[in-house]
């Protein structure tokens, strides 16, 4: 069955509607600053000026582009089809967070704004946003959950050593979509001087948007990588979708190709126990942090906790250009559990010799499923988006 | 009919600001919370915001949120506030006002909300997510005029969206006093008087100010500016302080009736 055609020019709309997903669900304090943001980005984006210095940033001090790596042995071992590795771990940092923080750090400077503030999960936003801060010289606060501080501990030193101030947020469950409502209740006190950060293709119009461009790079990458290697388009790709940005940077430049995508939720201890991170699978739609999207939910509109291993994939809610995709069938969501991510986890270590986050776990064991099924002459990319040291403490014990 | 033009007109010959309470439903627990309400209606509240609990409340400071989270421990739900206000509504003429994020109401189910809200007693809404870019999907649902559409208006908000918004909106207007999430400290009424008047100069609607408005004299000093003070936090401050003690029902009607006098010119 062919999915149906999506048509990019279409969305978003002018207020941010990707169909009906999207849009701008914020306090009224918040509203003149996300329409100045889209003014500035809209302003911004296309000037040469700040294309040139975003380049060289991302060449010169993010290391792009990001090697497009055939994993032999673990092809080999799977015995079907060929899976290639998209190396996001190996920007600075570690994940492919620092392309977009580069990106909106710059578009802060552009504004004239010196503060940034992030939420994060992992971390691995919190420390993107904290290096680009510290590159531009400007002051950071990044919000993060007093679980998440407790798990990723690693990550928490990154930012500090970096000049950043870490913000524990110990209301709701202590995770990421705490971290979110800390930092809207920040910005709207300081929404003058100061410049949020969001660090997924969620959140209010224009954040979904403007984070796809940023993480773009990485699909655009790929294209023409796999073109040059293969001298043709994959026949897969996969990526792992919490907020989903790393998703949204791969899909995104092949969307209007004849290429079977696939995302992958984290189905934490299993969709049917409850215990699960899997939105697009298991939600309904409903409005979280300014967008309308699939969201965990009760009858009565309450936000649901979310579970995952994987800090960065623990999120109740995702952004509303994937639930357009999965509506429209362009895209397939999957979810994969904890165990089938630390499976995928340590295949990958020995195998490649490449130690991967568990978010990105969680693609690499649906692509290692799917390769397996397929024939020799298919083409799976996998985006790797970061590298599992920050992961150490969690897997350690389990492995 | 419509109670809150009917109470902001009375108000207004006896020149009077308008006392906005704001609780969270079902705060400490759903009997207590009734009691609450009962007390203050009967203490000279002139209008009642009636708070519907949500998990994420990232427009409310830390008062307010612990309040939803007490409320959210006796499951209340949007249904369950409306089966409140019918309660209420058997013996209170007051307007009364659903205080919402969105996602509670678009769970409950955009067509049921107008009607059910009617017939519960409600006069109107007030969804603190939802701009007036955004707006249009619950309210062009709506049939009858009586149920009133409240917005904020910020103190970033340019004047050619408070006209926009003021075009949208019915019954009042609230006036968010500051940058800031509800409950934040400290009061600045030059730039309250500032935003007052350039409100009136695109307005007729009534104007209720909110947001860090605690001691008697902060209500004398906005009354004194605009049609009505919005008291929320202090409210949920207090009903936090006595959560064990017996006295809280005539707590809270004792300091509703302190706050009323300050209203009075």
């Amino acid at each position: 069955m062919k999915p149906e055609a999506y048509r990019p020019d279409r969305y978003p709309d002018a207020n941010g509607h990707f169909g009906p997903f999207g849009g701008r669900y914020v306090a009224e304090t918040l509203m003149p600053a996300l329409i100045e943001l889209e003014e500035a980005y809209n302003r911004c984006l296309p000037d040469p000026a700040f294309q040139k210095e975003l380049c060289y940033l991302l060449k010169d001090y993010t290391g792009r582009p990001t090697p497009l790596f055939l994993a032999e042995r673990l092809t080999k071992a799977l015995g079907g089809a060929s899976i290639y590795l998209k190396r996001e771990d190996l920007t600075h940092t570690g994940a492919h967070k620092i392309n977009n923080t580069l990106g909106q750090a710059l578009l802060a400077r552009w504004m004239g704004k010196k503060k940034v503030i992030a939420e994060t999960g992992a971390g691995q936003h919190g420390v993107a946003t904290a290096t680009a801060a510290a590159l531009f010289g400007m002051e950071c606060k990044v919000f993060m959950g007093a679980q998440d501080i407790a798990r990723q501990a690693p990550n928490v030193k990154r930012m500090e050593l970096l000049g950043a101030q870490v913000v524990p947020v110990e209301s709701g469950t202590g995770t990421l979509k705490d971290a979110m409502n800390e930092a809207l209740r920040f910005w709207v006190s300081a929404v003058r001087d100061t410049f949020y950060v969001i660090g997924s293709v969620a959140g209010p119009h224009p954040y979904p948007v403007m984070v796809r461009e940023f993480q773009k790079i990485i699909g655009q990458e790929a294209r023409s990588q796999i073109l040059e290697i293969a001298g043709r388009l994959p026949d897969l790709l996969v990526a792992c979708v919490g907020g989903g940005s790393n998703a949204m940077g791969l899909f995104y430049p092949f969307i209007e190709d004849d290429v079977q995508i696939i995302g992958v939720e984290a189905a934490g201890k299993g969709i049917e126990t409850g215990k699960h991170a899997a939105t697009l699978n298991a939600g309904s739609i409903g409005v979280l942090h300014g967008s309308k999207s699939y969201v965990l939910q009760d009858t009565n509109g309450q936000i649901q906790e979310a579970h995952s291993i994987s800090a960065g994939l623990d999120y109740p809610g995702v952004g509303p250009e994937h639930a357009l995709f999965k509506d429209l069938k362009r895209v397939g969501y999957v979810a994969i559990t904890d165990m089938q991510a630390l499976e995928a986890f340590s295949t990958l270590c020995r195998l490649e010799g490449i130690i991967p986050a568990l978010e990105s776990s969680h693609a690499l064991a649906a692509a290692m499923f799917e390769a397996k099924n397929r024939p020799k002459d298919q083409i799976i990319i996998v985006n790797l988006s970061g590298r599992g040291d920050k992961d150490l403490g969690i897997v350690g014990p389990l492995l | 009919m419509n109670r809150l033009s009917e109470t902001f007109k009375r108000l207004a010959e006896a020149k009077e600001s308008a006392l906005v309470g704001f609780v969270t439903a079902g705060d400490p627990d759903i009997d207590t919370s009734l009691k609450i309400i009962d007390a203050m209606c009967r203490n000279g509240l002139d209008i009642l915001e009636i708070g519907v609990p949500f998990s994420d409340p990232s427009a409310d400071g830390p008062v307010i949120q612990r309040s939803s989270t007490r409320a959210l421990k006796h499951q209340v739900s949007l249904a369950t506030v409306m089966a409140m206000i019918e309660r209420i509504r058997r013996t209170t003429s007051i307007p009364i006002i659903i205080f919402s994020y969105y996602n509670p109401i678009l769970a409950y189910g955009l067509d049921r909300f107008q009607p059910d809200a009617i017939a519960a007693g409600a006069d109107g809404v007030l969804v603190v997510d939802l701009p007036m870019e955004e707006s249009g999907e619950l309210t062009s649902r709506w049939e009858n005029p009586d149920f009133s559409f409240i917005n904020l208006v910020a103190p970033t908000t340019p004047k050619a969206r408070m006209a926009k918004i003021a075009a949208l909106s019915s019954g009042f207007l609230y006036l968010v006093s500051k940058t800031g999430v509800t409950g934040s400290d400290g009061l600045d009424t030059s730039e309250i008087a500032g935003q007052m008047e350039i409100l009136r100069s695109v307005t007729d609607l009534p104007v209720c100010v909110g947001f860090g408005i605690s001691t008697s004299e902060d209500v004398a000093t906005v009354a004194a500016m605009a049609d009505g003070v919005v008291i929320g936090s202090a409210f949920e401050r207090l009903i936090e302080e006595n959560l064990e003690n017996p006295e809280l029902v005539s707590l809270m009607g004792e300091q509703t009736a302190r706050y009323k006098k300050e209203t009075k010119q």
